[in-house]
């Protein structure tokens, strides 16, 4: 569960382009929209990509995300208990 | 009919062109064949947040039109204008690899929205938040010429008072790879690099982003007027020498009345006769500069020709390094532009001291 924490920070990192946010300053449990790292509906829906294509977990109800991304420990405890790849 | 004065100017290039005296800090680069940019400080510019969805071309066109609005003292904008040949090529090229990658499955929104050409007028105006007229022209290398068209008649016809026009163009791998490949850009291993003396075909490349606020009022900060434009989207180098001096005649002028024309070679033999035509010709005994030895060639090159025109009018100056010939005008009241690529998309330029 901790390599995969640190691998979603690692790929969120690059995948949405954070230059100036490093692995060590993403807190596990910190709201990744809004007040945390502040991203918005189109990181969203890259991270709905991210989540399809190197973890094979199609969501099939978009409003399901609102929970998922809440922060990276929801992320990774959803990932490690749907993923198909 | 209203005048037209370029009020500021901001300019990103492969030259340090920022936060510089005018080509004080050149570099004349004899090495390479695509020159590489002096990349400019973001973040004095742009919000971190909103960079990091940004690619090169957009960030340039955002700190460029930054400085010259800044130089201006302009806040408001009645319209931007924006002129790009090739458009956002790195977001395109991003996009197109990730289709063919992902064999057109998971394919992602940043950088299919950051790819289209009006992409940087675009964020310029949302940086700014400008509801104003806002049109990007994507006609190869009269992109910008045909901006400042718009803008010119748009204060003519006192529709706006206040424009930001300019110029932008990036290079991404591929594509320029592909622009090497086809002779297009002189290739790596070539060496002959000294844009007029050069031996041979392809052109010297490089990118960078030049915008001009252009207004219907003179103010401290002007550089010139900004007199006539026209493009010919074809022409034959016999049909040069008339094109030109019916452009002069047109605005009351004939060539003695030209204190210095500055012609758009870039090395390229093929098509660099269009300006020695000019040049041993009809303009023999005007004072000849150029400047695609400093910038690259690229579709909006010729802004960074106007920056130059702009300020060797306002400096009453203008540097060795811009020198063709060894005529030395005794100022400059009027300097023409003459630009072409690859022999299409031909421009004259007139801009004027005010």
């Amino acid at each position: 569960m901790e390599a995969l924490k640190q691998e979603l920070k690692e790929k969120i990192i690059d995948v949405l382009n954070l230059e100036d946010i490093a692995v060590e300053d993403v807190n596990d449990n910190d709201p990744l929209f809004g007040d945390g790292l502040g991203l918005d509906s189109i990181d969203a829906l890259e991270l709905i990509v991210m989540l399809d294509k190197d973890y094979g977990i199609k969501l099939a109800d978009p409003k399901e995300g609102k929970a998922i991304f809440q922060s990276i420990e929801t992320m990774a405890k959803y990932i490690s208990e749907n993923r198909t790849k | 009919m209203k005048k037209c004065y370029i009020n500021g100017t901001g300019c990103v290039s492969s030259q340090k062109t920022i936060n510089t005296a005018f080509l004080q800090d050149i570099i004349v680069n004899e090495n390479e064949n695509v020159l590489e940019l002096s990349v400019p400080d973001y973040k004095e510019v742009i919000p971190p947040a909103a960079a990091r969805r940004m690619a090169k071309g957009v960030k340039n066109g955002i700190v460029a039109s930054h400085w010259a609005m800044k130089e201006a003292g302009v806040h408001n904008l009645d319209a931007i204008i924006t002129g790009t040949g090739m458009g956002c090529c790195i977001d395109s090229e991003k996009f197109l690899k990730a289709l063919i990658d992902n064999k057109e499955e998971f394919l992602t929104p940043t950088s299919f929205i950051q790819s289209t050409h009006n992409t940087v007028g675009g964020q310029i105006a949302l940086g700014l938040e400008c509801k104003a007229y806002n049109f990007t022209y994507v006609n190869g290398a009269v992109s910008f010429e045909s901006s400042l068209i718009d803008a010119k008649m748009q204060l003519d016809e006192e529709e706006a008072a206040t424009i930001l026009v300019g110029g932008v163009e990036e290079n991404a791998e591929a594509t320029t790879n592909f622009l090497q490949l086809t002779g297009i850009i002189k290739p790596k291993e070539q060496s002959s690099y000294s844009v007029l003396d050069s031996d041979t075909t392809g052109a010297v490349f490089s990118e960078g982003a030049v915008f001009f606020v252009l207004e219907d009022d003179k103010k401290e900060t002007t550089y010139a007027e900004l007199n006539d434009v026209t493009i010919y989207n074809t022409l034959e180098k016999e049909e040069v020498e008339a094109k030109l001096e019916s452009f002069l005649k047109g605005n009351g002028l004939s060539v003695n009345d030209i204190d210095a024309v500055v012609l758009g070679y870039n090395g390229d033999t093929l098509y660099d006769g269009y300006y020695t035509i000019l040049a041993d010709g009809v303009l023999k005994n005007t004072q000849q500069l150029y400047y695609k030895h400093l910038s690259g060639e690229f579709n909006t090159a010729s802004a960074f020709g106007l920056w130059v025109a702009s300020h060797v009018v306002k400096l009453q100056e203008a540097p060795e390094v811009l020198s063709v010939n060894d005529v030395k005008a005794a100022g400059y009241k009027n300097i023409l532009l003459y630009n072409q690529y690859r022999g299409k998309d031909h421009s004259f330029t007139l801009v004027s001291q005010c």
